[in-house]
């Protein structure tokens, strides 16, 4: 098999077309537009089902229908549209119905911009969906990676029977990049739960549902989820070490964010810097121990993230008064450079800056 | 190739240059490089400016944006100039449409008039592949002849006279840059 040149919205579209997904619904927004311009051509090729729905909300929807149907089921959208989505994610979080969905992140709040931005940390891993629930979430860094995390999702998804959530920026779903697919199918489970009309072989009907008006049956399924996110938790955190063996000081990134961060460890070698990197691929999981691990002999951190500090947040829950975390951030479409990163490590390795706030 | 190449295509939008940086990037591909190729995606049209950011590395991942750093500039129109030269590093190359931009002639300035080239062969939308042709001989490290394979793999579908046209102007442009360079 032969690379290709692809773009990273093209590579998601096709890589979910291989890995075997089935239908697709959602709504063009920028900058994720040949995502779904890819799934609207190619997918009816394949037999597969393509909808271009009317809202943002109706393709959620559509998915929390063809996910209680049993399907492999994808949406797509960007910051704003991910928003409206929220109320779906929960939906199907609550009903155990597995789905993909690719978030390519531009700036906000509101309409804000269709640059590039990471500023939606909060929304895909704490939610904006009612309730106690959990999304998966895989934050790749390239476009071979956002290609590999979309198959892999699908099968989080069916494993799990919840949400998984593929969150790239907007560099990520426009810059090419060779790429390899896999076109391997992935295996399909059964789903003796969905509702897919066979109920004539069956002695039951099947019914996809959220809502529990008794409180000890809710508290009941709230603790099956709880349990449920727990296994995810331990078996499916991922994180990439680079060079963070002796060094001191350590930058803690994803996305692209990750990849400038790269260029600044780089600088920091040339000065005499040792600077390590710890890359986040889930970023829900949350890899705690993992951090804890890689930074227990450092001095200090940076995290580095196109918002205006929010991954920082959960850093700092982490490794509160164990290690000195800083920050540094840009928003609004703008993308740091890695020796703005340099000098806020210079400036801040002393004496970071404490936003209390944050 | 020791150092990642950090290349530059800028100038208006229906030049051509997002092209031009894609099939360098399609090259570097084929010869087993990390590359990326990330174009500037804002409210950009026809007539407004346009540009990419192209890193090709051996084997070690690079940022895909160019910051400081920039080895090569390939700058279509004034705006494009102005915007991006002092980002070069001290040794890097700047190409220049000349009719479009004013020369400054320092020491790593290639200054070609790709309009003109493209009048030769009769074809003004050619432009784009004479300073394609310009740009591979300074960067230094493809061969000439792969540049014209990936024009053809590229534009396939393109009539043969248009696909003859580029495969020319590349030409022109390639051997505009070997003068300017001699």
């Amino acid at each position: 098999m032969s690379k290709i040149l692809m773009k990273g919205n093209e590579a998601i579209a096709q890589a979910a077309i291989h890995a075997g997904c089935e239908a697709f619904f959602g709504y063009p927004i920028t900058p994720q537009n040949e995502l779904i311009e890819h799934m609207a051509k190619h997918m009816p090729r394949h037999g597969r089902v393509f909808v271009q729905a009317e809202s943002e909300v109706a393709a959620i929807n559509m998915v929390y229908g063809a996910a209680g149907a049993g399907g492999l089921v994808m949406t797509s959208s960007s910051s704003p549209g991910i928003a409206l989505k929220q109320e779906g994610i929960s939906y199907c979080a609550g009903a155990e119905l597995g789905c993909v969905i690719v978030a390519i992140s531009r700036s906000g709040p509101g309409l804000g911009g269709i640059l590039p931005g990471q500023a939606d940390y909060h929304q895909a891993v704490k939610g904006g969906g009612n309730g106690d629930y959990r999304v998966i979430v895989l934050a790749p860094n390239s476009v071979q990676e956002a290609a590999d995390m979309v198959q892999q999702a699908f099968v989080l998804a069916q494993k799990y029977r919840n949400p998984v959530m593929v969150l790239a920026d907007g560099v990520i779903g426009q810059m090419m990049e060779p790429v390899e697919i896999s076109k391997t199918p992935i295996e399909i489970l059964p789903k003796e739960w969905a509702a897919n009309g066979n109920h004539q072989q069956r002695q039951h009907r099947n019914i996809i549902n959220s809502l529990y008006l008794n409180p000890n049956e809710l508290e009941a399924h709230n603790r099956k989820l709880m349990e449920k996110y727990k296994t995810i938790a331990a078996n499916e955190t991922q994180v990439e070490l680079i060079n963070v063996d002796h060094a001191e000081i350590g930058i803690i990134a994803y996305g692209t964010s990750s990849r400038i961060s790269l260029a600044a460890i780089d600088i920091a070698k040339s000065q005499g810097l040792d600077v390590g990197l710890i890359r986040l691929k889930t970023l829900w999981p949350f890899p705690y121990k993992e951090i804890l691990e890689a930074t227990k002999h450092m001095k200090f951190v940076l995290v580095a993230e196109l918002s205006m500090g929010q991954l920082v947040q959960d850093v700092k829950g982490v490794l509160n008064n164990i290690v000195k975390v800083g920050y540094y951030g840009r928003a609004g479409g703008n993308i740091f450079q890695p020796e703005e990163l340099m000098e806020a490590i210079q400036t801040q390795m002393k004496e970071p800056e404490h936003d209390y706030y944050i | 190739m020791e150092h990642p190449i950090k290349l530059v295509c800028a100038g208006f939008g229906g030049q051509g240059v997002l092209t031009v940086g894609q099939l360098v990037a399609m090259i570097a591909m084929k010869k087993n490089y990390l590359v990326s190729w990330m174009p500037s995606y804002g409210p950009e049209m026809r007539g407004g400016t346009a540009n990419c950011h192209v890193v090709i590395s051996k084997d070690k991942q690079q940022s895909p944006i160019i910051s400081n750093d920039m080895t090569h500039l390939l700058a279509m129109n004034q705006l494009a100039k102005d915007k991006f030269k002092d980002q070069l590093t001290q040794d890097g190359v700047c190409i220049i449409h000349k009719a479009l931009v004013k020369q400054e002639n320092y020491h790593h300035e290639l200054a070609i008039d790709f309009s003109a080239l493209a009048s030769e062969v009769d074809n003004i939308k050619t432009a784009n592949m004479a300073a394609f042709g310009s740009l591979m001989v300074a960067l230094e490290i493809f061969d000439i002849e792969e540049g014209e394979a990936i024009i053809k793999e590229r534009f396939s579908a393109l009539d043969p006279k248009m696909l003859q046209d580029n495969i020319k102007a590349y030409h022109l442009g390639v051997d505009a840059a070997r003068l300017a360079m001699s």
